[in-house]
């Protein structure tokens, strides 16, 4: 069985990556289990200031999936270069990927090249898609030309395979995928969460004291899948797909879809072992389907 | 890790006891909670550690929504999905000859394996605990069996010190050189405010993973941004009211 997947000129030991902003800087989850067994990692989104996020309660329960409105917490990223990357770099030696958040097209460009300057990141990941942020995140991210502009602005100064993780928040998103490889953009990630809310009914307000966050979880892979599914059929650039995925079996239908590497996010939150128990259950999978090469599958459905 | 439950008891008419069996050697201290998986929903639920022993675990929760709601239908026999451990739970090496417990409703549960903890470092607590009334009280008589002095207050006067903790400390002239405390916020803030020798507060909030993945129960402390579910307790003088 080859779970060893290859794009952008990288190869990872198999397809599994813990998504962004469920995973932190890895710390939480080394007591858990060694993390060079993952294929990377994707590591908390970073702005250039430290960010204490939106006021709590910023977590609600759904059906088959959660609401966050965490609001890109994060030290800012000299800290993260000099406190998170070295203290990352004792608990695993695999290349991470840096998502990158911003306010402006000036703050994307400042942090991506600060990033991409540092040894232990292999990937950037330009997060154009948090709908938890005003004035950023999302915005850049729901329209094709702020979408293209800021992916232009940040491929000029990366070394580094540059991903961009879109919204599902928008009409359509083959438009702006394709915005984003016309840009420059060496692969994309897809989905980011979803715009939702939930109300209290005994409060009669709503849960989270930012009103609106984004959904996660099981109930949003349909949702993923078929996204990923459209992308891959417009774009030639490799995709990471991501939503909903806790499974092993979810991974194969993700790569099916066109997917040639799988993040996992809200998974973790609710078993931190969902990462490691996919990768060991990734050969099983494949043996039972007959399939020798993981790689292989990449868009075939 | 999965545990097996030997009780589920009903205490008042929103409180109930469960009683499981399983591994708690990650349970470490007074203080911390387990983050409990509920069959069809899809965050787990946090409950604070109520008692820990060799391989028996206590937990007391409120009926508040459809998760507690859930377990509090669960009977013995049945398995239950918990992460334990969670949390830094309550520091009991302290410097304190006269401590002082101070339980508000679904935060009294915690200061019961707290007691036990400071009997066994040689200090014997007393221990308030409050409710809005009567008919909520629960593990009082646990308590007195401690050995230790016990206090209600209730607001509407029902049972014990009508009042608040305050009342109790001032008609009952308790001296105390240190206190412990879990409670809804705003008798945390009471706690915190009104009261001079120093402590430690255990705190609550809406969270995601239990164990600090996903940052969802940050709060701002004066040692900066601290999660709500590593930091549970925090001491009084890192506590940081908006």
């Amino acid at each position: 069985m080859n779970t060893k997947i290859h794009f952008c000129g990288l190869e990872l030991d198999n397809p599994i990556i813990p998504a962004s902003g469920t995973f932190g800087f890895g710390q939480e989850y080394a007591g858990f289990y060694d993390l060079n067994i993952l294929g990377s990692i994707a590591l908390k989104g970073t702005t250039r200031e430290a960010r204490f996020g939106n006021p709590t309660p910023r977590i609600a329960d759904c059906t088959a999936g959660m609401l966050n409105s965490v609001g890109l917490q994060n030290p800012g990223i000299e800290a993260v270069i000099n406190d998170e990357l070295p203290a990352f770099d004792k608990i695993c030696k695999k290349p991470a990927i840096a998502n990158v958040c911003g306010f402006s097209v000036e703050e994307y460009v400042e942090v991506a090249q600060k990033f991409d300057a540092q040894a232990q990141i292999g990937i950037i990941e330009l997060n154009v898609s948090c709908p938890n942020v005003q004035h950023g995140g999302m915005a850049f991210g729901t329209d094709a030309k702020c979408a293209a502009e800021v992916t232009a602005a940040v491929k000029k100064v990366c070394t580094k395979p540059l991903f961009v993780k879109l919204s599902p928040n928008v009409t359509d998103i083959v438009s702006i995928a394709c915005a984003c490889e016309n840009a420059g953009a060496d692969g994309l990630c897809l989905i980011n969460t979803l715009l939702g809310m939930r109300i209290d009914i005994i409060r009669k307000k709503p849960i989270l004291a930012n009103v609106m966050g984004g959904f996660s979880g099981s109930a949003v892979f349909p949702v993923a899948l078929r996204m990923v599914y459209q992308v891959a059929k417009a774009c030639k650039i490799p995709i990471m797909g991501c939503g909903g995925v806790s499974s092993a079996n979810d991974v194969i239908e993700m790569m099916l879809a066109g997917a040639t590497a799988v993040q996992v996010g809200s998974a973790n939150l609710v078993n931190p072992f969902a990462c490691k128990e996919i990768i060991e259950d990734l050969p099983k999978v494949m043996q039972k389907l007959g399939i020798n090469n993981l790689q292989e599958i990449v868009g075939i459905s | 890790m999965l545990f097996n439950i030997v009780e589920n008891q009903q205490l008042t008419s929103s409180v109930y006891k469960m009683t499981l069996s399983g591994d708690v050697s990650a349970i470490k201290r007074a203080g911390q909670f387990v983050n409990v998986q509920i069959e069809g929903l899809y965050l787990r639920r946090p409950v604070s550690v109520c008692d820990f022993s060799e391989n028996s675990l206590t937990l007391i929760y409120k009926v508040v929504g459809v998760g507690t709601k859930k377990m509090s239908l669960m009977q013995a026999g049945e398995s239950l999905d918990l992460l334990v451990g969670l949390g830094n739970g309550f520091e009991v090496n302290v410097e304190t000859e006269k401590p002082l417990l101070i339980g508000g409703g679904a935060g009294v549960p915690p200061l019961y394996a707290l007691a036990k903890s400071l009997l066994k470092a040689g200090k014997k607590p007393t221990v308030i605990l409050c409710f809005n009334t009567k008919n909520e009280i629960f593990l009082y008589t646990e308590f007195k069996n401690l050995g230790i002095d016990a206090f209600i207050a209730t607001i509407d006067g029902s049972a014990g010190v009508k009042g608040f903790f305050s009342d109790v400390i001032k008609t009952q002239n308790i001296d105390f050189d240190y206190y412990f405390t879990c409670a809804p916020l705003p008798m945390l803030k009471a706690v915190y405010q009104q009261l001079t020798p120093s402590g430690q507060l255990s705190f609550e909030e809406r969270m995601g993973c239990g164990f600090g993945g996903c940052m969802g129960c940050t709060h701002k402390t004066k040692n900066g941004y601290k999660k709500v579910c590593t930091d549970t307790v925090l001491k009084k003088e890192e506590v940081l009211f908006d």
